[in-house]
């Protein structure tokens, strides 16, 4: 068992004529994910990465091929036309790699698709991998291992490092998700976490946040008060120098400044095991098998 | 991006809200005229995008045009937390009978746009959140419907503003929601907003933060950006399509991904060293895009040794190779360099360096713990 991504996924590729589209359509049918279609306005009628259909429409893709989980490499000014498309054709979850989509685009989108039953993980994130089984996103796979670890990450290629020390250490993991940096995005922390908690084959979970907003503070809550499974955090930027973040009315809003101390310190006391750089996450994730 | 004051206000003004009489001067001739032409005493305001310009002498009242001259003169070139005012903002001083504060920002947590309001305008908003909570009413207005009328007067009465301001005030708040929106901004404040001894309200400062990721679309505004905001490499970088912060160490480091490129300047740190800069370059780098990212690091002198932490994703280890290898061969390269190289097409990178006889690092600690030694001197 797996969470967001296994063998009964039927995989659309929008934007699959693209060249960043193209290439990862290529490796994730490499490493085994079932893709069955593309969507490209203009392109309908042709074949991509081989003996892909591609369709001019996302709906036409839904109705011809029974795809229920959707990936988007179109550039920033469509994607947000691209995943209400996938929406609306009833593409049950949507991941949005494109990134330096505007906030208040996001922030539209976002409250259209919670009107729909679609789930949304992204913008400007690397995807979900299920090792050994499906891969829906543009991450190495060949560093994944399968296994019992499940990894919840804002950072792209944080994780990546992550999961390489993981699996230089033997240790196999059930999903890696990555939810994306942006300040207005799909599935949070708590959404991936509760997945976790729930999913038989995952018994220990690793998140990975950075310096900015209060997701990861909002995990440390969820972590005390409904986490039975044993949780290992990383936080990017202790040494960054502040000044990037937002003026003062937005340190207000998140309820503090978005510091990795402020998050390590609550996620300390929410009872998850610190790791001091990446590596020393798969040093820990030993200790506690 | 950061906009200066008279920008803010400016936009403001276009959405309706109502401003002070006043010109921006880059000479004190030029104050001088502006002063003139208003015919009242003026207050000086130095231009720099940063805070505090009051405490630093850089906001001044001037009676005459004569004195505007002269205050201008002084504040025109001072230096403000590190940044030299080139601009000063002359407008009509106002009698101020109360100051409110009024700002859009967006709550990344409830996924809107946030308004808030207090009573206690004209100080810094994260003093009133510290000292009087209850004094700030915030409202979230939904992204599909936009502000409605009803929220701005619950900020009105929440505030306690007198009846005959409410109705200037709602369109105030309005105004300032449509500017934030239409402009893609992240942050919008006027603070204060003042209710003048003749009883109008008027925003007498304003502060805009743009999102950047909207830029592309806004052409205007980006015109408006202030080159003094960055360093100038952190200018070549942003035009080279780099997320680049100068720091103060001896490592360069040339990473993809902020998180990763975070983490690697955690664990330099961690290891001894002092990293010389945050660098990211994106995801999906070419070979070119990592050439200019070299050239940027290597301009600085400081920099004793250079890491180069990819994990490759969409960047392709190959195309980052082929850069290193460019840069190594064009570029007057004077300090080591650790690479370290990992992800997809991985093998197709480290035989491109192979070829040009350049080393790499298998983990990142071990990269790091050579990079480290490199600059102290030490073989590892």
């Amino acid at each position: 068992m797996s969470i967001l991504v296994g063998s009964d996924t039927r995989l659309l590729v929008q934007g699959i004529t693209g060249s960043q589209g193209a290439f990862h359509a290529q490796q994730m049918i490499q490493y085994g994910t079932n893709v069955v279609a593309g969507a490209v306005p203009g392109r309908g009628g042709q074949w991509a990465v081989g003996n892909t259909p591609v369709f001019d429409t996302v709906l036409e893709a839904v109705t011809t091929t029974d795809a229920n989980t959707s990936i988007i490499f179109v550039p920033a000014a469509f994607a947000v036309d691209a995943l209400l498309e996938a929406a609306d054709a009833g593409i049950e979850l949507i991941i949005c790699i494109t990134e330096n989509i505007p906030a208040l685009d996001m922030a539209r989108a976002r409250a259209y698709l919670d009107t729909t039953d679609s789930v949304l993980i992204g913008p400007n994130c690397p995807g979900v991998i299920s090792p050994g089984t499906a891969k829906v996103g543009i991450m190495a796979g060949h560093i994944h291992i399968p296994g019992n670890v499940g990894i919840v990450s804002r950072s792209g290629t944080l994780t990546y490092e992550v999961v390489y020390a993981l699996t230089a250490r033997g240790i196999g993991q059930s999903a890696a998700v990555g939810i994306g940096g942006d300040p207005i995005k799909g599935l949070n922390f708590v959404d991936v976490l509760q997945m976790f908690e729930q999913d038989s084959a995952t018994e220990q979970v690793v998140l990975i946040g950075e310096i900015g907003g209060a997701d990861e503070q909002m995990a440390a809550e969820f972590i005390k008060t409904e986490m039975s499974k044993s949780v290992t955090a990383f936080i990017a930027g202790q040494t960054a120098p502040p000044g990037k973040r937002m003026g003062h009315a937005g340190a207000i809003i998140s309820g503090g400044e978005g510091t990795a101390a402020e998050k390590i310190e609550a996620l300390q006391s929410a009872g998850a095991i610190i790791a001091r750089y990446p590596e020393e996450i798969a040093e820990l994730a030993v200790q506690t098998i | 991006m950061k906009l200066h004051e008279y920008q803010s206000k400016q936009i403001l003004a276009q959405y309706g809200v109502p401003i002070p009489n006043g010109d921006i001067a880059s000479t004190p001739t030029e104050a001088r005229a502006i002063a003139e032409r208003l015919g009242k005493p003026v207050v000086i305001k130095s231009q720099v995008l940063v805070g505090g310009r009051g405490k630093a002498g850089g906001i001044r009242l001037a009676q005459t045009p004569d004195e505007a001259e002269e205050i201008a003169d002084r504040i025109l070139g001072m230096d403000i937390k590190g940044l030299t005012v080139k601009k000063v903002l002359v407008d009509e001083a106002a009698d101020i009978d109360a100051e409110i504060y009024l700002g859009a920002v967006l709550d990344r947590s409830a996924r809107k746009v946030a308004i808030m309001a207090s009573s206690e305008g004209g100080i810094e908003i994260e003093e009133v959140a510290a000292q009087t909570p209850e004094k700030i009413i915030t409202i979230h207005v939904h992204p599909l419907l936009g502000l409605q009328g009803y929220q701005a007067r619950q900020l009105a009465y929440g505030i306690g503003l007198p009846k005959e301001h409410i109705q200037a005030f709602t369109k105030i708040a309005q105004s300032l929601y449509q500017a934030f929106v239409e402009n893609d901004a992240s942050l919008a404040e006027i603070n204060p907003l003042i209710i003048s001894a003749d009883n109008q309200l008027e925003a007498v400062d304003g502060k805009i933060l743009l999102d950047d990721s909207a830029l592309p679309r806004h052409a205007r505004l980006t015109a408006m950006r202030d080159p003094d905001e960055d360093s100038p490499t952190e200018i070549d970088a942003r035009e080279a399509g780099l997320s680049y912060i100068d720091l103060d160490g001896e490592i360069g480091c040339m990473v993809n991904g902020a998180g990763l490129a975070m983490a690697t300047m955690d664990i330099i740190k961690l290891y001894g060293g002092n990293p010389a800069n945050f660098l990211d370059i994106g995801g999906g780098a070419g070979a070119e895009k990592v050439l200019s990212a070299l050239r940027i690091i290597l301009r600085d002198d400081r920099v004793k040794a250079v890491l180069i932490n990819i994990f490759g994703g969409i960047t392709r280890c190959d195309e980052v190779a082929k850069g290193i290898v460019e840069a190594i061969n064009t570029l007057h390269v004077r300090v080591p360099f650790v690479v370290r190289l990992v992800g997809v097409n991985e093998d197709e990178g480290r035989q491109i360096l192979a070829d040009s006889n350049l080393v790499t690092a298998n983990s990142l600690s071990e990269a790091v713990q050579m990079v480290v030694a490199a600059v102290k001197g030490e073989r590892k």
